[in-house]
């Protein structure tokens, strides 16, 4: 699936855009989450105040809880400043 | 309608293109929202954006409104990239027969619009650069409309 980061998650992140295979197990937002967290400090970083940051799946807002199964894009970021 | 552009854009214009050829809207409302200096702590603003889903949700909270009001029409406009103090930023105008309907569904979209469309603000100025942090208080304006529902 692949995976985007905007506004100060992708600057920690220092990436905007992956494809990434999750291991089974992984089934949720937020399980992902911790998953992306463990691989290495900047991603530790991005998601450290991981309860803030928001995620869509396929373009939609999603809660933590939601379920990844089938996801083709996922997205991390800041509570949103529009307006 | 609905548009995310980096070009600015012309309130009068915009308004003109709405109403052409119409003779059945009654009440047109519009507002437009701009950059601050923030008393000169602001030289710049940068909107970023996730493309694809910014025009799915302006799309989704346009349904929303003419759902529960009746609009005869509508129209969001997001600017992008980076903006100076006094740049527009954001045009929203609604129209119907009477005015309660257009300045409701004004505001609806306004409040809406800053709790769910994918935008972020990022300042600069003398004291650096920093994202804009989301207000709380514009969590609140667009809970009040689900309130508001459910009674």
């Amino acid at each position: 699936m692949r995976v985007l980061y905007f506004a100060w998650v992708k600057e920690k992140a220092g990436i905007a855009a992956e494809e990434i295979e999750p291991p089974e197990g992984v089934a949720t937002i937020a399980e992902l989450i911790a998953w992306l967290k463990a691989r290495g400090p900047e991603f530790a970083n991005a998601f450290a105040k991981s309860e803030v940051i928001r995620a869509a799946i396929d373009q939609i807002h999603v809660r933590h809880d939601a379920k990844i199964e089938g996801a083709r894009e996922i997205a991390f970021f800041p509570p949103v400043t529009g307006g | 309608m609905i548009r995310v552009q980096l070009e600015d854009f012309d309130i009068g214009a915009e308004i003109a293109a709405l109403k052409a050829g119409r003779s059945d809207i009654g009440a047109i409302v519009s507002f437009i929202g701009t950059v601050r200096d923030q008393h000169g702590a602001v030289s710049a603003m940068t909107l970023e954006h996730y493309p694809g889903m910014t025009e799915a949700e302006l799309t989704r909270i346009e349904a929303e409104a003419n759902a529960r009001w009746k609009l005869q029409a509508c129209l969001i406009v997001h600017r992008f990239g980076t903006l100076k103090p006094g740049d527009n930023i954001v045009l929203v105008v609604t129209a119907s027969e009477h005015r309660d309907a257009a300045f409701d569904a004004a505001k609806f979209l306004m409040d809406y619009l800053k709790t769910g469309a994918p935008f972020w603000k990022r300042e600069s100025g003398p004291g650096g650069a920093r994202w804009v942090e989301a207000d709380a208080k514009d969590d609140s304006a667009a809970s009040r409309w689900n309130k508001r529902a459910a009674e």
